[in-house]
């Protein structure tokens, strides 16, 4: 399971820095979306994946029993939302952007040619 | 309690602006009493650290590395007071006048999320924790830069955003194989259990991390190019804010990550810092005195000087490290005042292109000479405090026997004090070319000179109080330098005995 998770997040940084070096808008913020999911999968993978298991321990005397880590669990929730806030601004930027020149080519948007 | 205030006081400043009618009197008043509030919980702090040594709040009374847990030492508390003192001169700014658009959108809101999330970055004593408050600053940034943006201005902005981004994506992943190894978030625990359980490869592949991504933020060579391509498009006073704060949270981070989770100062990535920081002093100054715009200068100067803040680090003495921490401190009062400055350019003239500039100095001397204070003091020239802040760093480059680099730093000084004495010239002595005559310039008013001159009074009070606070500075390195002393006060003396 690790190693599956571990392809996936290396494909996700992968296509998701290609897609950033692109010259399209709409192409560098999937990108943007695809590099925070590799993130998540990252913290969730190097963490550790528990099978089976609550991450929360019921009673005390259940201490010494395997138990998932809520913690990247957490970490990923908090990233899953800071990244959706982020990519909502970056959008509405395109967006504007796209009002303002009729174009997504970042090249024309430049100082050079405005 | 005292701790969390510096974080509490902006938050609640910026939801009580959403109850005052927009474009009122009271808004920027408030505002302003947020700011100056902010900067009184900054100095309190600053104080108690100084007499009562470093300051833990473990928040909701969660143990220490299961909480979050906010620590000011030294280092954090004189940043905190430095955010409160640049919050105060940029909020005073906008009482002569802000764009009523701006305004309209949440400007002065958005100013203290800003403030919030970089006192937050400064206190916080957690990782993650960290990473939160960058996006917090991020977030409120991208909209202060982004706001009724012009389409050439677009662009800057997007060119920041995407590359801010990408730097927090690097530290988000850091952070995630750091806890995957370490099994802990909490700077004190990291640095505790970091060095056992690290393996050489993570821990150069996790160093190599936090450089880029820290790099991005503070603009290091070669990770700068996004700074001067956005910092001049906003408003003065935004720039101001950018200027003197978000690189250096980029820098504060970056030494405090450092410090707390990789203390081998022979390992290659100090030499990467060091090749780094030498490379981004020469290449700022040179970019500086190519170009024509006064904020474009300016942005390449901030550029530059990061090089000074970020190689004590690299050398890693006590002595190096405090000349860096004093050079931070001299370096955020100036180069906000100068963005100010351009402001007023700004204001009479309607542009910051020099070739357009002249004849400030036979207009207005004094606010002439009130610029030539930061000018000056930025290029180094005795007895001002860059001068002060830049012996402090040169001498600890020749006492650790880098010749070199001390060459390449008083090199970088005289192409300051070139770049420096062209700003001078073109903009303030040179008589006004005649075709960008603006007709009847508005004369700049007391409100509009007041924050600049509340940043230039300070720059000479650090100049004055120089001993002292070198001295701060200086105490503020040892406490960065020993470990021991930061774990034992977050987690108790126990834990490290228990260690052992």
């Amino acid at each position: 399971m690790e190693l599956l998770l571990a392809v996936v997040a290396g494909v996700l940084y992968a296509a998701g820095l290609y897609l950033m070096l692109r010259r399209r808008l709409a192409q560098l913020i999937i990108g943007l979306g695809l590099l925070s999911n590799g993130s998540n999968i990252l913290i969730l993978s190097a963490a550790g994946v528990t099978r089976g298991k609550p991450p929360l321990i019921a009673h005390p005397e259940m201490t010494g029993e395997p138990f998932a880590d809520p913690v990247p669990q957490s970490l990923i929730l908090t990233a899953i939302v800071i990244g959706f806030g982020v990519l909502a601004f970056a959008l509405v930027l395109a967006h504007r952007m796209h009002q303002s020149t009729g174009s997504d080519d970042i090249d024309t948007f430049g100082p050079d040619r405005a | 309690m005292l701790l969390a205030l510096p974080v509490v006081l902006p938050l609640a400043t910026a939801i009580a602006l959403h109850f005052i009618p927009q474009r009122s009197r009271l808004l920027r008043l408030l505002a302003f009493l947020g700011a100056l509030l902010l900067l009184a919980a900054g100095v309190s702090v600053l104080v108690r650290v100084q007499y009562a040594g470093i300051q833990v709040l473990q928040v909701g009374a969660w143990p220490a590395p299961f909480g979050i847990t906010l620590v000011a030492d030294l280092f954090s508390a004189l940043m905190v007071v430095m955010t409160g003192i640049v919050g105060v001169a940029v909020t005073g700014s906008s009482f002569a006048g802000v764009d009523p658009r701006r305004e309209g959108l949440g400007y002065h809101a958005l100013i203290h999320v800003l403030l919030m999330g970089v006192s937050g970055a400064f206190l916080t004593g957690d990782i993650f924790n960290l990473y939160v408050w960058f996006e917090v600053m991020l977030i409120a940034s991208f909209v202060l830069v982004s706001l009724h943006r012009t389409r050439a201005q677009l662009h800057a902005a997007f060119t920041y955003v995407g590359l801010n981004l990408l730097a927090s994506a690097f530290f988000l992943t850091a952070i995630g194989l750091l806890y995957g190894q370490a099994g802990t978030l909490n700077f004190a625990d990291l640095a505790r259990a970091w060095p056992e359980r690290r393996t050489p490869g993570l821990d150069a592949a996790l160093s190599m991390l936090f450089l880029s991504a820290f790099g991005i933020k503070a603009g290091l060579f070669p990770l700068f190019f996004w700074l001067p391509a956005s910092y001049p498009t906003p408003p003065a006073a935004v720039g101001a804010l950018l200027a003197g704060l978000l690189t250096k949270v980029g820098v504060y981070a970056m030494i405090r990550v450092f410090t707390l989770l990789f203390p081998n100062p022979s390992a290659t990535v100090y030499t990467a810092i060091l090749v780094m920081s030498a490379i981004t002093m020469v290449v700022g100054l040179i970019g500086a005195i190519g170009q024509h715009d006064l904020r474009r200068v300016l942005s390449f100067n901030l550029v530059g000087h990061i090089g000074f803040t970020t190689v004590g680090l690299a050398l890693w003495t006590p002595a190096a490290l405090g000349g860096s921490i004093l050079y931070l401190l001299h370096h955020m009062l100036v180069i906000s005042s100068l963005f100010l400055v351009s402001g007023l350019f700004l204001r009479q003239k309607r542009t910051t292109d020099m070739r357009a500039l002249g004849g400030m100095y036979r207009a207005q001397p004094f606010v002439a000479c009130l610029a030539l204070v930061p000018l000056f003091s930025l290029a180094g020239i005795p007895p001002l405090s860059g001068f002060i802040a830049k012996l402090a760093v040169v001498g600890s480059m020749i006492e650790s026997r880098h010749y070199f680099l001390a060459a390449i730093s008083l090199a970088v000084s005289l192409l300051t004090l070139l770049s420096m004495a062209r700003v001078w010239e073109e903009s303030f002595w040179k008589p006004a070319p005649g075709q960008a005559h603006v007709a009847h310039p508005p004369r700049l008013g007391a409100a509009i000179l007041a924050p600049v001159a509340f940043l230039v009074t300070l720059t000479i009070g650090l100049t004055l109080a120089a001993d002292p606070t070198y001295r701060v500075a200086t105490t503020a390195a040892q406490q960065l330098l020993d470990r021991d002393g930061y774990v034992s006060a977050v987690l108790g003396n126990g834990v490290l005995r228990a260690a052992r």
